[in-house]
């Protein structure tokens, strides 16, 4: 059997005209169907999508409800994984507590290669992935995190709102 | 001043501010109508959903210098965009927008119609040629063979009509049409001249002359500013004309449900038959996938040339029978 068969050849002049004609419709129909279908795509700088909590975005401190603030024991750890050296944590010790507290975590995100080293050391889990992505500036200064003022901005709302409730 | 002069002034300054509007609806027709079909919503950001962005892009062409390319013949490179524009004007004088909306009554205004919208193929071989570039060329050779080809399943299928009325003038075919559209009794017809239609103006599926995935952009390849929007203009005006003698031959021109001042508001009827046609044309645009050039010339000289001989030959007699 010849599978290869020549379907025109097949069809012959007439039917080739009735076939066609017969799919020009059926496209005509399908653009037609879309032109009354709801817009799909997403008008980005006035509406933004959800972002999808996979997202490895640059480093962020975990919020912890319970003490309002982060878990972190300034360890180090991460610093020490960084392979492009961009973190810098400092703490210092507090009277009346146990440990250190955090004092600077600063995240050089122009050197961050975005390899999740320091969130898979973390002892605490204190680490995550921002959602955040629109993160365009216009100085390399721009890209130098606090990611301890970046948490209490994150959360100032909520702390507010649960100040108010009492 | 005497009265004949005033008309013509007025004439031209109507004809050519149409065009100019017709280009910037049909601009945008062909934009949002496009997003549509892709889903997305098209022109936003210039006013309310983007209505002034014609209006800008305008601006921004007739800001634009005219590049010369080195090589070139500059006479010609430069007369080649008035040549396209000129012709293209011309047929709206005769075009019975509604029963008194016609600048010149002509007794041959189908023919005078079909002359001037032959004369953008000159034009076409003009800009092509002067460019000194090899896309320009060879978008110009097919849009040569190609106007060439299909002005033949055209003219016969519009003899069909003419047979039947015979007469060439406009009014007199809308007139003929009293009682029943054309349409009705000449459906052939007026699908193979609609398919030429789109063939002639370089539509997709039938814009191979202006290929951009082949040849940049064809024959206004090197052309920029305002030397491409002449042409821009040129080929929605040409949309419209087309269109337009598909109306008053096939459709019955301005002949609707009468509305006050029919005289006049006979226009608004034919405005929307013929932004009807062009709006199938659009549609049709994106669609189809643009066609190879074998089958471009398979389709007009073994489907359409063939098809509408025999039904020029079943007119002529069924026109002597009855």
């Amino acid at each position: 059997m010849n599978v290869k068969t020549d379907l025109r050849a097949e069809r012959g002049y007439f039917g080739e005209l009735w076939f066609g004609a017969k799919s020009l419709l059926i496209g005509l129909k399908v653009t037609l169907k879309a032109l009354f279908k709801p817009i799909v795509t997403v008008q980005y700088p006035r509406e933004e999508c959800d972002i999808t909590p996979n997202y490895r975005g640059h480093v962020e401190l975990v919020f912890n409800p319970e003490t309002g603030g982060c878990d972190c024991i300034v360890c180090g750890m991460c610093a020490r994984a960084c392979p492009s050296d961009c973190i810098t944590v400092k703490g210092e010790k507090k009277e009346g507590e146990k440990g250190k507290t955090l004092t600077l975590f600063s995240l050089d995100f122009t050197k961050c290669s975005l390899c999740g080293s320091c969130v898979e050391t973390c002892p605490k889990s204190a680490l995550t992935y921002s959602q955040d992505y629109n993160i365009a500036g216009f100085t390399r200064e721009e890209f130098h995190y606090d990611l301890i003022e970046r948490l209490k901005r994150r959360h100032q709302q909520p702390l507010a709102a649960a100040a108010g409730g009492n | 001043m005497p009265p004949e002069l005033l008309r013509m002034i007025i004439t031209a300054v109507l004809v050519v501010a149409f065009v100019f509007l017709n280009a910037m609806i049909l601009g945008y027709m062909e934009r949002k109508i496009s997003a549509h079909i892709q889903r997305r919503p098209g022109l936003m950001e210039v006013g309310p959903h983007g209505v002034l962005q014609l209006i800008v892009d305008g601006l921004k062409l007739i800001g634009k210098q005219l590049v010369v390319p080195e090589g070139s013949s500059p006479f010609l490179f430069r007369l080649a965009p008035l040549l396209s524009f000129a012709p293209c004007v011309l047929p709206f004088v005769v075009i019975p927008f509604s029963r008194k909306l016609q600048a010149v009554s002509m007794d041959v205004g189908l023919i005078y119609i079909l002359a001037m919208t032959s004369i953008n193929v000159v034009a076409v071989l003009v800009a092509g040629w002067a460019s000194n570039n090899k896309y320009s060329l060879f978008g110009t050779f097919r849009s040569v063979a190609q106007a060439v080809s299909y002005e033949i399943p055209m003219l016969l299928s519009l003899l069909a009509v003419i047979m039947m009325t015979s007469s060439f003038s406009l009014e007199g075919i809308i007139e003929a049409q009293k009682y029943y559209w054309f349409i009705l009794i000449q459906p052939v017809a007026f699908i193979i001249y609609f398919v030429s239609g789109l063939a002639e103006t370089n539509r997709a599926p039938f814009d191979l002359p202006e290929a951009e995935s082949e040849l940049t952009a064809g024959f206004h390849t090197e052309y920029s500013g305002m030397g491409f929007s002449f042409f821009f203009l040129a080929e929605y005006a040409n949309m419209f004309t087309v269109c337009s003698i598909a109306t008053i031959l096939f459709l019955g021109g301005w002949k609707g449900i009468p509305l006050p001042f029919y005289d006049y508001s006979g226009i608004i009827w034919f405005l929307l038959k013929v932004y009807g046609l062009l709006f199938v044309m659009i549609w049709a645009r994106w669609t189809y996938p643009r066609v190879r050039f074998d089958q471009l010339m398979t389709f007009c000289w073994k489907y359409l040339i063939p098809f509408s001989m025999a039904n020029l030959l079943i007119t002529a007699i069924m026109v002597k029978i009855i």
